[in-house]
């Protein structure tokens, strides 16, 4: 038995509303916002990128896991804006929570699945008995390119996850991945801002992986959407997350808890990955969460998590994720987002 | 910033490691080789705290440099349970919500960028607790 | 120990002196302080200078200044300790004479800071803090005396405006003084007005940056007369100490432990009190650095350094004149040469000399010259014989 023994989840806590992009690029607000069913995002300032989200994320995790920084045997981050081009996210990750120097780190990139396949890896590695606790990071402070429908949603946020074999908090009961080249959303070297195919993006992409992911899970785990308390999905807009639930045969209702999209943006690595701490902050022994990631290019990791009793006494040991989202909130203009987001040109 | 120079300082930055005196128990960051209060030389590393109480604080608004984007930004001094003080930027917080004796955390933070190709700098700022 | 006597001072006008450089500044000085004598040839030299190196890229300057000011093998060297550099110079050239090593020595103080920019300066300023531990997290030297002063201003109720007459009083007195950077008065509501730095601290609180020197000659009393036939000047007194680099790690913000310390060895050495003082020359970098070292050299308890500046009694004319020469704010602060001009102006008013500034009375005065944040201070007392 493997599975999450800690999670935990970071989000800076600037954000700018829908109204405030739209107005400098004479757009129609009212309808981004029903189109996208998304109202606000988060932005990261200056001093926040993937590794400060991910070191504040992972000690939430380490509470919860109730181990120090130095039982880690892996530490990963997934991400599409690791600060760096060359140097890893996660030595200076490692560093921050002790866990150098008898360590293994790695970067992971796939778009917004990055942090869905470090937690992929992580679970197999202690299943293989090569490490006691591994740490999986998704997260992200991606850039949308201005006036581009992806700028009312790319924005900031990094969730923890650390797997072991002891003190588990959600089982992991199975998992399937479904992956295609399929050039939907990219960035090549040396651009600052990603492309993406349009339309070719939804049903292609999107509907194509995480349905074909879902289904392979429901077949693995014999199960129907019925049997399952919760469900989450990476979620780029409001809509598609909603869209493909009902498509899977989920609710609304269980897709609520961990559709955080509306109010937080697409937190892209961050995005299934934080929508699942959300969960695993309210719910209960016993609970089964059903979960498909997303990233272009393109492919997705599904997960089917059961909750045990230890997830009851974890969750208060550190800030839960809707406190993050809902409370100390900053809203800002459209020019203190460009300077933030360094858009504005400068002679250096 | 040099890397050698920035590495070093890792422990300190990252970890709030402090050394402890062993004789006195006087904690000192960053570390000492001589006691400054019983002069002895032996010392164990031990973590403070992440929560502080903010003793003296100002806004600064024409920064050096490297600060000029973060412009106007609140720096303050901090008291730790261990006793040890740090100088470090208070973040996240409105400037007439910032009281002198208010307790607050550490975050990890980028601190400095080299400019479009030198390293990235990180360390500690203090913000209010959640 | 033999007494020492300082025969001669020099310094030019203060300001952003383009037309010179490093070497023009201080030789210009220097030559002034010899002309001020029957000087012909020195045995040492000292000069303080925080930063040759940061803000023009010389350092070496003791031979480089030897070597311009025409004394060929001549001793010198440079010192620092930050904005002491100069009190530092001066302790230097006087232990140089007192111990019998040397007869006549030239204490000098030269900063250039306009040859690099308000950034450029700014880093070089900056290497006076702790560079890894309080500059690293977006200290600057103006945040760590508003630090000081949000906790004297807490701790005492010392006030806003009691800040702001810190400054209008030095350029009132600063005015009078045709060496000064900026030789014109500003008012309470102007300083209150001006520019924001870091609260509570705006521009009109902060000294400015200079290009100038300053220059005086030392030689043992005994000998005083060989060279000068102006009243005689003697040092009586001298205390150094230092403190810890970072603020943070001091015992106490809201007084600087580093003057008392050196206050007390020059008081008694001189065999001299807070009260025998009639003038003082103190580092007002900052308006709130005055009141808080008028406090810590004894001048007045702790918290009533506010309401004394208030009240006028550092005036000209007031109990204990503060900064008569106009201090750092009015007269400027070439960083190296500031404790160097402390002492040029001690011994005008001794001599006489001081004109529209002149103290009346003036017998016993003391130099206070401080660096960085108080990490070290130099206490220099002088009476004319």
């Amino acid at each position: 038995m493997v599975g999450i023994v800690g999670y935990g989840a970071h989000i800076p806590r600037h954000r700018i509303k829908v109204e405030e992009i739209a107005k400098v690029w004479g757009a129609d607000a009212p309808s981004y916002k029903r189109g996208l069913e998304l109202r606000e995002k988060s932005v990261p300032p200056p001093d926040v990128d993937t590794i400060t989200l991910s070191v504040e994320a992972s000690k939430r995790a380490l509470k919860r896991a109730g181990i120090a920084g130095d039982k880690l045997g892996a530490v990963y981050i997934g991400s599409e804006s690791h600060p760096y081009a060359v140097k890893p996210s996660g030595t200076t990750v490692a560093e921050a929570l002790g866990a150098v120097p008898d360590c293994h780190c790695a970067d992971y990139e796939f778009a917004c699945k990055a942090g869905s396949e470090a937690m992929f890896v992580c679970l197999g590695l202690v299943k293989a008995g090569y490490i006691e606790y591994g740490l999986a990071i998704g997260g992200d402070t991606s850039q949308g390119a201005p006036s581009d429908a992806l700028e009312y949603s790319a924005s900031a946020g990094a969730a923890a996850f650390i797997m072991g074999a002891k003190g588990i908090v959600a089982e992991l009961e199975f998992e399937h991945s479904y992956m295609t080249d399929t050039p939907d959303f990219w960035r090549r070297e040396h651009e600052f801002y990603p492309q993406h195919a349009g339309r070719f993006t939804g049903e292609p992409a999107y509907f194509k992986h995480i349905l074909g992911a879902g289904k392979a899970l429901l077949k693995k785990a014999g199960a129907e959407p019925g049997d399952f308390q919760y469900c989450v999905f990476h979620q780029p807009n409001g809509k598609f997350p909603m869209r493909v639930g009902k498509m899977l045969g989920f609710t609304r209702e269980q897709n609520l808890t961990g559709w955080l999209v509306p109010t937080l943006g697409n937190t892209y690595s961050g995005a299934s990955p934080i929508g699942l701490t959300a969960i695993l902050d309210i719910a209960k022994p016993g609970d089964r969460i059903f979960m498909v990631s997303y990233g272009s290019g393109a492919g997705s990791d599904g997960f089917i998590w059961k909750c045990t009793n230890r997830l009851a006494e974890v969750q208060d040991l550190a800030t839960k994720t809707r406190t993050l989202l809902d409370e100390r909130l900053v809203y800002i203009d459209y020019g203190t987002y460009a300077k933030y987001r360094g858009k504005i040109l400068k002679n250096y | 910033m040099f890397p050698a120079r920035y590495a070093r300082e890792m422990p300190h930055r990252y970890r709030l490691e402090a050394h402890k005196c062993k004789t006195c128990g006087k904690a000192f960051i960053p570390r000492r080789q001589k006691c400054d209060k019983c002069g002895a030389t032996d010392f164990e590393i031990i973590k403070l705290s992440d929560r502080c109480r903010l003793v003296t604080y100002t806004i600064i608004h024409i920064p050096a440099s490297q600060f000029k984007d973060q412009s106007p930004y609140a720096l303050g001094i901090c008291e730790f349970p261990e006793g040890v003080r740090l100088t470090a930027q208070v973040a996240d917080i409105e400037f007439d919500e910032i009281k002198t004796g208010m307790e607050l955390q550490v975050e990890f933070r980028r601190i400095q960028t080299d400019g479009p190709a030198g390293i990235l700098a990180y360390g500690y700022k203090f913000v209010p607790v959640m | 120990m033999k007494d020492v006597a300082v025969i001669g001072v020099g310094m030019q006008r203060w300001g952003e002196l383009w037309d010179k450089s490093l070497r023009d500044i201080f030789v210009e000085s220097a030559l002034l302080a010899l002309a001020d004598t029957k000087v012909d040839k020195l045995d040492n030299m000292f000069i303080g200078c925080m930063s040759s190196g940061l803000f023009v890229g010389q350092e070496h300057i003791g031979s480089v200044m030897a070597d311009y000011l025409g004394q060929r093998h001549l001793a010198a060297g440079r010192v620092e300790s930050a904005c002491a550099s100069g009190g530092l110079a001066f302790r230097c050239a006087l232990v140089e004479v007192a111990s019998g090593m040397s007869d006549v020595v030239l204490a000098g103080g030269v900063e250039k800071m306009t040859d690099t920019s308000g950034d450029g300066a700014t880093y070089a300023l900056a290497s006076a803090a702790d560079h890894e531990y309080e500059v690293y997290n977006g200290a600057t030297f103006p945040g760590l005396y508003a630090l000081m002063a949000r906790a004297h201003m807490e701790k005492y109720g010392t006030t806003r405006d009691q800040l702001a007459h810190v400054a209008v009083k030095n350029h009132k007195n600063g005015a009078k003084n045709p060496n000064a950077q900026y030789p014109f008065e500003i008012t309470l509501e102007q300083v209150k007005s001006s520019v924001m730095i870091a609260e509570p601290l705006r521009i009109l609180d902060c000294s400015p940056i200079t290009d100038g020197a300053a220059a005086v000659i030392l030689c043992p009393l005994e000998m005083a007369k060989k060279f000068t036939s102006k009243p005689l000047v003697k040092v009586t007194g001298s205390g150094q100490a230092t403190d810890t680099i970072a603020l943070h790690t001091r015992e106490d913000l809201t007084t600087i432990a580093s003057t008392t310390e050196a206050a007390k060895k020059a008081f008694a050495m001189a065999g001299k009190k807070p009260e025998d003082i009639d003038l003082a020359e103190v580092h007002d970098c900052f308006t709130i650095a005055e009141i808080i070292v008028s406090e810590s050299l004894g001048f007045f308890a702790a918290g009533q350094g506010g309401p004394a500046v208030e009240a006028g009694e550092t005036a000209i004319g007031g109990r204990i004149p503060i900064n008569p020469s106009g201090g750092l704010k009015s007269k400027g602060h070439p960083v190296g040469a500031t404790g160097i001009a402390q002492i040029y102006e001690i011994v005008k008013q001794l001599r006489g000399e001081a004109e529209k500034r002149q103290v009346e009375n003036a017998r016993v005065c003391l130099a206070q010259n401080m660096g960085g944040s108080g990490g070290s201070t130099l206490v220099h007392i002088l009476e004319v014989v």
